[in-house]
């Protein structure tokens, strides 16, 4: 990590050694968003910041920098605006920069994108001008030097905003990720938010051979609502393979209590039994910053989940 | 050489409908799977046989060039048919198809392909594989001969990104290898991480833009200038 000031309050946050949170919000083919508004009042008592996705898997959704602007104005929650280089040249990437810091936005999670042949405008032309790592340069670029790419001087005005990257701790084979994570460190990221991770072990590996770049990270994890979601993801998410005996309860939950309330609280429970006790050890045993918490669209799990590390 | 695919029959005739003598034109050039003169005559059977289908007649000849993508070859060996023929399909690629429309300007040729890629042809593995994609700014010094911009379905300069799985990419269902994973290997096998760890700054697309140009005598005779104004 360089010299550049903490602008956003997550720096802020991580720079106060405390143990933090952040969430998710998912915008997808809306117009209407007061449905991600409702999600992140219900998770901004429990997070510092949510980060807003930008079509994940490839979909072709909202923006995410509007739903990002209007999350910090309505509900006065800070976001963290997540930008693929996928759909965006490196003018249109530099432009919208430029637009999140007009309306405030202080994070911005670099990021390389799924790719548009997988998502559901599959003949779509792929852009990919930057990959994240020039990303990332452009935007250190913006805000240390105020300057494109190419050194032309932003005329009015100062971008002030964090920078965050992705890291997978599923990754095989580890080395080239870890390797990679480094150039991008080197260019200029502030913190970093990993992909979701199941197995402790591996989690606690992943985060101690990052730790020699000095650059905080936030470990990800994904909450399971439901049965489905969690078999979706064991099948379709590359790289990551739900635990068994997870998906073994959350199967049993769902064919044995047909009371959808009692279905809930016991969906909850088997959630809080695996994740508790793996924040705690990350908390405990490693030197990670907090936890991105990507319980998208289950936001009733913060509550208890988090209230022994407030 | 250039991989090209074989269009759809109805799609090559609903090209040459409004024609009732054409000339389809083979090319023994570097086109694969290749597209020579007994092609030809298949596909001119096959536009017989649909034109009669729908109740016309079509006069055809078949004939092959050496290289359409060559003025003087395609020139030459096209020239003695042009009076009589009142439209060229060519199953050259999209070089040889452009090629005979601008030699011939009075007369349109159709393609009967689409042009895929340039390839190699690797016996070992029997496939053919886009290892350039001509990008103007070789990187293959700093990527131990694997070229990302080819081979990485994102074209990263800096990946791997986090769509591979066991060194396997996430376009065409982790049945591909992982272009940046074999290059961390082959690196990694030489010692020469650091090529890895390098940072390669955004590239220049003005060197990949189309269409490209190169003016071969114009080159040619400033740098014979240039030499006699040394001297």
């Amino acid at each position: 990590m360089g010299d550049r000031p903490a602008f956003s309050d997550l720096m802020k946050e991580i720079k106060t050694g405390k143990f933090i949170f952040t969430g998710e919000l998912e915008p997808t083919k809306m117009v209407d968003i007061s449905e991600i508004i409702h999600s992140a009042e219900a998770m901004k008592e429990y997070v510092v910041a949510a980060n807003v996705t930008d079509g994940p898997q490839g979909m072709a959704y909202v923006n995410s920098l509007i739903p990002s602007y209007l999350v910090q104005e309505k509900v006065g929650l800070e976001t963290v605006y997540q930008m693929t280089v996928r759909d965006r040249n490196r003018i249109a990437l530099f432009g919208d920069i430029l637009a999140a810091a007009c309306v405030g936005i202080k994070n911005v999670l670099a990021l390389t994108g799924d790719h548009s042949a997988l998502g559901d405008n599959p003949g779509a032309k792929p852009v990919f001008d930057l990959d994240s790592t020039q990303f990332v340069y452009q935007l250190s670029k913006m805000i240390d030097e105020n300057t494109d790419v190419y050194g032309n001087e932003i005329e009015t005005g100062k971008v002030e905003m964090n920078v965050g990257i992705a890291a997978n701790p599923n990754a095989s084979p580890r080395e080239a990720e870890i390797l990679k994570v480094g150039r991008k460190v080197a260019v200029g990221a502030d913190y970093i938010q990993t992909q979701t991770a199941f197995d402790i072990d591996d989690a606690k590996d992943f985060i101690k051979e990052l730790s020699r770049y000095n650059c905080p990270i936030l470990l990800g994890l994904f909450p399971l609502k439901n049965y489905g979601i969690a078999s979706y993801f064991d099948k379709y998410i590359p790289g990551v393979s739900v635990p068994k005996d997870l998906l073994k309860s959350l199967k049993s939950a769902k064919k044995s209590i047909k009371d959808k309330k009692e279905r809930n609280k016991k969906v909850d429970e088997i959630n809080l039994e695996f994740f508790v006790p793996f924040i705690r050890e990350i908390k405990k045993s490693t030197q990670a910053a907090g936890i991105h918490c990507m319980a998208v669209h289950y936001e009733r799990l913060f509550e208890p989940l988090l209230k022994e590390f407030r | 050489m250039i991989i090209t695919k074989l269009k759809d029959i109805d799609e090559i005739y609903e090209m040459i409908k409004p024609y009732s003598k054409i000339l389809i034109a083979g090319c023994d050039g570097c086109c694969q799977p290749p597209r020579s003169i007994n092609e030809a005559k298949v596909l001119g059977q096959m536009l017989e046989l649909k034109s009669k289908m729908n109740g016309k007649n079509l006069t055809w000849k078949a004939i092959t060039v050496l290289r359409q993508c060559d003025d003087r070859i395609a020139g030459t060996t096209v020239r003695p048919y042009i009076d009589e023929y009142k439209a060229i399909v060519s199953l050259a690629c999209g070089l040889g198809v452009s090629m005979l429309n601008r030699i011939f300007e009075d007369t349109l040729t159709f393609p009967a392909q689409d042009s895929m890629f340039g390839a190699s042809e690797n016996h070992g593995d029997n496939l053919y594989e886009q290892y350039c994609d001509t990008c103007g700014e070789c990187l293959l010094g700093e990527t131990a001969g694997i070229c990302p911009v080819a081979s990485c379905a994102k074209g990263l300069h800096n990946g791997p990104c986090g769509g591979q799985v066991d060194g396997f990419c996430e376009v065409g269902g982790y049945k591909y290898p992982c272009a940046w994973i074999q290059i961390y290997e082959r690196l990694k096998k030489f010692n020469r991480l650091d090529l890895y760890n390098k940072f390669r700054p955004p590239k220049d697309y003005r060197l990949m833009t189309s269409p490209g140009h190169l003016e071969l005598i114009q080159e040619y005779t400033n740098a014979i200038e240039e030499k006699e104004e040394e001297k």
